[in-house]
């Protein structure tokens, strides 16, 4: 570790680490990895410089597939709370930015927070379009990682009227130039259908897929439908990523099993599954459908879910569910936000905490662990809090101790309210132990390959040079949170524990290929409903600095296994 | 006197940053030979003022004590204030770019300073009310396309943003708004009668000072209590007339609450911003209700979102501990002004040399002050250090958030010989690194 000065450019040979590597087959060998510049190769010269990484742990940067950590929702729930940043503050170092933290910490906060739990890539899971500039700038100040955003086509006044008038070409048309247009990864679907009720009917919400939305003839499932097909015909690296109708209702489960349906073997990712995992009556104390969702997306590998895990403590309600945060702010009385965005979504937030005696907040906990330990596949059902709904992601190293540790686990299953434990399997003394190397699918393997990042998420010749060295330690949460070398890009960001350089990341796009015609036809649609001019509405290339076009994918529809 | 150069050319789709409605739809004509804009079309007469005041003025690019110096003199000046000073604050903003706000606030965060925005002096007591209470709001084109009930409180719109009525809330058609100002009632309350009066359908002439008791006995009255008729006699409005305004609140189908500086900067201030932001909360358990402070300066809402993304916080932030602490009127200009503390100050964009309080203004006075501006103001003409700067949005592109934290960028008409802001603001960190670098013992390396 003599040489501090070198940057990118250099070479880098990790030694004797235990590598997991579960897309390459690589199960805690000891073996040797090869960086130059910023990516692993098979080979270095002698005089690369080493880290010793003997008895550590390596592993490829874990990537979030679903927080929400940039933009224009972010930065007003950041704004909400400024009693939940006093008392965690964000110092500045030679190297590094100072911030703020909480639950919404500011933007360097949040790239530094990432790196130093070994996280390389995040992504913003839900931005207006009209927005997507201001995400833009807030990713171009989060530091080290790479991200992306996705944006919210789902609610989307332009793209219903097309639907309804069965003018499908240019929907798929359309859809494309808006990602282009935004700078988006892929395309957000929330409570397909809700907004204009919620805006135009007084408050109201959508419950049945099968209900009309207005004046549109369409239903909900007609939106899903026409999304899931048109994101796979284009073939965007990630399928349409979808926020179920009904999230947080008792029964919503059959809501959930009816939208995974609708993909009828096309790829498709539900988000947050856990909080669209529930029995029981609207209205009434939910109960737990955990199992039931786990088999059917166990059974299905077109679907891939994360989880959305609930961890006791603060979080906030940030959502483009309207109806949701305002259901959220009667509950809990809190301080709420609702911001209308003109023809392309509703949105809401309220601070929130997560109490363990409280039934229905131990159920929701209770479902998240429920899915993890039935999943027969960790590649497809993946690790998130849904940052920050379900709590922070820093929580993730705590969450990984209680999926690899059935004793901790057990611990605190006891703490919590025991009729909602009574609810699900949890009480059973599962034996289910997570192993690193699923460690390392649900939090690195599994997203990137969701997520089409071919360079991502592995340690094979080719892959990024995105790298975390842990101390190996039996306390998981421990271990997890502290790495004791993180490299991006094959630059040594974290050493020791401590930072020793700074580091722009880059933004993660998708460019599907679109008619230009279709300008034509979205236009007058501007002139006459937004309050922006339509030659001022696409992002241009000065908002991406660092940027990367990740290439589509064109995967068939499969069956059931 | 001049003849009319060849030289023409039309930008389009030009973006107006005078006031917070932030036009997008300028076509600006500009003579490139003299260097002016000769025709702003769609513009309001501010607007039209504004793109027409702008030339290049025959000055030297900056002054350091009064004397002509060049950019990188004036530069190197600013550092050695800065790098020596104990409190240095920085001030304005809000007529910039936000790529100029966010190197504003690498440099507070660098020297351990302060930043603040006019923010302080304008709508602040709305942002500390949001903290406090939240807010339902929208976008100005779902208000364009939904809302049949439009009410302005505190504010003149028709001589502070000329264009508010007609190109978002009033007379626009929209989508669910069919015939325009037919589908729209229209109501103003101030202490006044403004010419934005003659707009509305109801007009409150509220007693000055008493905005609050009105808004809450509004808050009441939505929610089914009884209020005294002796309501009129406090606060100039009869009760029938209020019984009759909640009835219309809550049949409306989406109404609207614009405020402005007659509320927030009048007796109650963020109590006020806290009452009318609560009234429209309240308001949707009934209907579908916002609300939305009308911001004045072009780039306010940039300030406050760079400002809050980078920080934490909106405004009033101090890193004198090398991390953020927010504090207002611990941390707010005129305070830091008016009890001495500052010991060095960059304003940006902004005159507080005008319009600050007195005491503000002496101790102003006192200590080393630099100015970024296009044009010469009371504040450059006490400063240590003036530089003067390309205009945003005349002479250099950067993005602008309109009042409804809608994002634009904008689009030059012609070049400058001046630098903006942005690239000022960008030397002037890195030369500070360098000095602070060596003040400190070679601790700071060089950040990404
Ligand atoms: S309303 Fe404001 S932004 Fe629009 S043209 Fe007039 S001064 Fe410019
Ligand atoms: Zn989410």
């Amino acid at each position: 570790m003599s040489h501090t000065g070198r940057t990118m450019g250099s070479a880098i040979r990790i030694t004797n680490g235990r590598v997991y590597d579960p897309a390459n087959g690589v199960d805690g060998c000891v073996q040797d990895l090869c960086i130059q510049d910023a990516k692993v190769v098979a080979e270095v010269p002698a005089d690369a410089r080493k880290i010793d990484a003997t008895g550590m742990v390596v592993m490829p940067g874990g990537v979030d597939i679903h927080c929400h950590i940039a933009g224009p929702k972010v930065n007003l729930a950041r704004k909400l709370q400024p009693e939940d940043k006093r008392l965690d503050v964000v110092p500045s170092t030679p190297y590094t930015r100072s911030g703020s933290g909480g639950i919404i910490p500011s933007t360097f906060a949040t790239g530094y927070r990432y790196a130093a739990m070994g996280y390389t890539t995040a992504m913003e899971a839900a931005v207006t379009p009209i927005g997507a500039r201001h995400v833009l700038e807030e990713l171009h100040d989060t530091p080290i990682i790479d991200k992306g955003f996705y944006v919210l086509l789902g609610n989307n006044v332009f793209l219903y009227r097309l639907l309804k008038e069965g003018r499908r070409e240019e929907f798929r048309e359309a859809v494309a130039w808006w990602v282009n247009a935004t700078k988006a990864y892929t395309v957000k679907l929330v409570n397909p259908g809700s907004d204009e009720l919620w805006k135009g009917r007084r408050n109201a919400n959508i419950s049945d897929l099968n209900e009309n939305i207005d004046q549109f003839d369409l239903t909900p499932l007609d939106v899903i439908r026409a999304f899931i097909e048109t994101v796979n015909d284009l073939g965007l690296p990630h399928p349409a990523h979808i926020h179920c109708n009904n999230l947080g209702h008792s029964g919503n489960a059959t809501t959930t099993l009816d939208t995974m349906r609708a993909a009828e073997g096309r790829r498709v990712h539900i988000a947050h599954v856990q909080f669209h995992s529930y029995g029981g009556e609207p209205g009434k104390n939910p109960t737990s459908r955990g199992p039931e969702i786990a088999d059917y997306i166990n059974s299905h590998p077109n679907i891939t879910a994360d989880v959305g895990q609930v961890m006791f403590g603060k979080a906030t309600a940030m959502t483009a569910d309207a109806p949701l945060a305002h259901l959220l702010k009667g509950v809990s009385g809190n301080k709420w936000v609702n911001a209308d965005t003109e023809n392309e979504s509703g949105c809401g937030i309220v601070p929130f905490t997560y109490q363990e005696k409280v039934y229905v907040h131990a159920l929701q906990w209770a479902i998240g662990l429920e899915l993890f330990l039935l999943s027969k596949d960790p590649w497809r059902i993946l690790l998130s809090t849904d940052h920050p709904n379900g709590g922070s992601f820093t929580m993730y190293p705590k969450l990984i101790r209680l999926l690899m540790d059935r004793e901790f686990r057990n611990d605190e299953i006891r703490k919590v309210n025991q009729r909602a434990i009574r609810k699900t399997i949890l009480g059973d003394d599962l034996a289910r132990e997570y192993t690193l190397s699923e460690i390392a699918i649900i939090s690195r393997a599994g997203p990137a390959r969701a997520l089409g990042l071919k360079d991502k998420g592995h340690l094979g010749v080719g892959a990024d040079a995105d790298i975390t060295i842990y101390e190996d330690d039996p306390d998981r949460e421990k271990m997890f949170s502290t790495p004791r070398y993180v490299l991006k890009d094959g630059k040594l960001i974290i050493a020791d524990h401590e930072f020793r350089a700074d580091h722009e990341g880059r933004i993660l796009h998708a460019t599907p290929a679109y008619d230009p015609d279709i300008e034509k036809a979205i236009r007058p649609f501007f002139e006459d409903y937004y309050s922006i001019r339509f030659d001022n509405y696409a992002v241009s290339d000065r908002y991406l600095h660092n940027h990367q076009v990740i290439p589509g994918q064109i995967i068939p529809a499969v069956q059931p296994q | 006197m001049s003849e009319i150069g060849q030289n023409l050319r039309v930008v389009e789709h030009a973006t107006c940053t005078f006031c917070g409605c932030v036009c997008d739809d300028m076509d600006l004509t500009v003579d490139l030979d003299a260097k002016r804009i000769t025709k702003a079309k769609n513009a309001c007469t501010l607007g039209r003022a504004w793109f027409a005041e702008h030339t290049i003025e025959d000055k030297p690019p900056a002054r350091i004590d009064g004397k002509p110096a060049t950019t990188a003199e004036a530069i190197e000046a600013a550092a050695q204030i800065l790098a020596g000073a104990r409190l240095p604050i920085i001030y304005g903003l809000s007529d910039t770019t936000c790529e100029a706000q966010r190197q504003a606030v690498a440099i507070a965060d660098l020297m351990h300073g302060n930043i603040d925005t006019t923010t302080s002096v304008c709508h602040g007591p709305s942002g500390i009310a949001f903290q406090g209470v939240g807010e339902s709001t929208a976008t100005l084109g779902e208000i364009k396309n939904r809302a049949d009930l439009v009410i302005y409180w505190g504010g003149n719109p028709a001589e502070s943003h000329p264009r508010h009525f007609t190109r978002y809330a009033v007379t626009p058609k929209g989508m669910y708004i069919p015939n325009g100002r037919k589908d729209r009632y229209v109501v103003l309350a101030d202490v006044r009668r403004t010419p934005s009066a003659p707009v509305a359908d109801l007009f409150l002439l509220v007693k000055p000072g008493r905005d609050f008791e009105l808004l809450w006995a509004l808050r009441a009255l939505v929610k089914g209590r009884k209020i005294d008729p002796s309501i009129e006699e406090s606060t100039g409005i009869p009760l029938a007339t209020l019984e009759t305004l909640v009835e219309r609140m809550k049949s409306c189908r989406y109404g609207v609450l614009f405020f402005g500086m007659g509320l927030t900067m009048t007796r109650g201030r963020h109590f006020n911003s806290g009452a009318i932001l609560a009234l429209a909360t309240d308001l949707n358990e009934y209907t579908h209700f916002v609300a939305k402070p009308v911001r004045g300066h072009g780039n306010v809402t940039g300030a406050d979102n760079v400002v809050s993304w980078q920080t934490g916080y909106p405004f009033g932030v101090n890193f004198s501990r090398g991390y953020p602490r927010f504090n207002p009127g611990e941390f707010t200009t005129v305070d830091l002004l008016s009890r001495g503390e500052a010991d060095a100050a960059l304003i940006i964009a902004s005159d507080p040399g005008s319009n600050f309080p007195k005491r503000a203004i002496e101790h102003l006075k006192r200590i080393p002050v630099i100015v970024l501006d296009a044009k010469d103001t009371d504040t450059t003409e006490l400063a240590r250090v003036a530089f003067r700067t390309a205009t945003y949005g005349i002479n250099t592109t950067g993005t602008v958030y309109r009042m409804d934290d809608v994002p634009i960028t904008l689009r030059p008409a012609f070049d400058s010989p001046f630098p903006g802001d942005e690239e000022v603001l960008t030397a002037l960190k890195d030369r500070l690194r360098v000095l602070l670098n060596e003040k400190r013992g070679g601790a700071l390396r060089k950040a990404a």
